[in-house]
């Protein structure tokens, strides 16, 4: 195992660069600046307020970005080769002004193998493609036990494996961090990218859960 | 903080909210917060954007923002005239971004 360097999660913050804009804001960009300063201005709110209730959600920016990648991958093999062989290239291909993903690595499950990540140290997460780790994620519990007995956790998070399928933990650091490729569910062929998105889960693709087609999908 | 009538109005996949940009983000709560203190009717904002959405556009935040503006400047929270200028200072980079 290689060493950690107990980076933990200082490397979230997004980083704004405000201030020295380089160039002018986009239409959109320049009517949201100038509502909020207007409205600062007035005393109608204050700029703490929105941070709180952007900082609320802010999780939910990072999940998208993996689910998307996964989307595509499901949907073009040739993309699936560059997310496996060069996953932050493959990821800012779809995502350009997202946070960088170096130091991703991407493990695809396949009907043999199933992958599951943990951080045994910390909690090491590609949080550049998957947002802020679960609480659970970074439980003791879960950091252990996902090594020792990883059937009995993922039991737990109610995926039952066949014993032919085998289980490989992949330990995270903050020089590497993994993210799970699932596998498509079947009954989803000819859906959209737009809809497999909807099916891929931050839990799949950690590696505690599989994308389900809903009940009834349309093959 | 955010009631039922005003979470069904969000976008929403894998049962979470998203933000792609950091102005969506703004916008999205600017319109909770400005709602939250009684600036204006949740519903008089849910069918400026439904509307907006209605006419086939791309872009919920896009629509989200111009709907927040039209019942904001409805409400006579802000003035049609300040707004465009404060827009143009921003354009032309006469100002310091807020977020």
């Amino acid at each position: 195992m290689s060493e950690h360097t107990h980076h933990h999660h200082d490397d979230h913050d997004h980083d704004h660069d405000h201030g020295h804009h380089p160039e002018p804001p986009s239409d959109v960009e320049a009517r949201a600046l100038a509502l909020e300063s207007l409205l600062r201005e007035k005393g109608l709110i204050s700029g703490e307020e929105i941070d709180r209730i952007v900082s609320a959600y802010e999780h939910d920016i990072g999940p998208m970005i993996g689910a998307r990648v996964v989307a595509r991958a499901w949907t073009d093999a040739d993309y699936r080769q560059r997310l496996l062989a060069d996953p932050a290239a493959a990821v800012a291909e779809l995502h350009p002004s997202g946070p960088s993903a170096t130091n991703l690595a991407v493990v695809a499950n396949t009907p043999e193998v199933h992958n599951l990540v943990v951080c045994t140290l910390c909690s090491c997460y590609p949080w550049a493609v998957l947002g802020l780790p679960p609480s659970w994620y970074k439980s003791p519990p879960y950091r252990s036990r996902a090594v020792s007995e990883p059937r009995e956790v993922l039991k737990e998070f109610g995926l039952e494996l066949p014993s032919s399928v085998r289980v490989n933990v992949w330990d995270s650091s903050s020089d590497l961090r993994y993210m799970v490729l699932p596998e498509r569910p079947a009954g989803t062929e000819g859906w959209s990218e737009e809809e497999l998105v909807a099916l891929v889960t931050r839990d799949s693709m950690i590696g505690v859960a599989r994308p389900q087609a809903p009940a009834g999908a349309r093959s | 903080m955010i009631d039922r009538e005003v979470a069904d109005s969000l976008p929403r996949k894998n049962g979470e909210l998203v933000f792609e940009a950091p102005w969506e983000g703004r916008a999205f709560g600017m319109a909770v917060v400005t709602h939250a203190k009684g600036v204006y009717q949740w519903g008089d904002f849910r069918d400026r954007l439904v509307e907006r959405v209605s006419e086939g556009s791309t872009h919920y935040y896009r629509d989200w923002l111009n709907a927040l503006e039209a019942v904001l400047l409805a409400r006579g929270a802000i003035e049609p005239d300040e707004l465009e200028a404060r827009v143009k200072e921003y354009k032309e980079l006469r100002r310091d971004p807020v977020f």
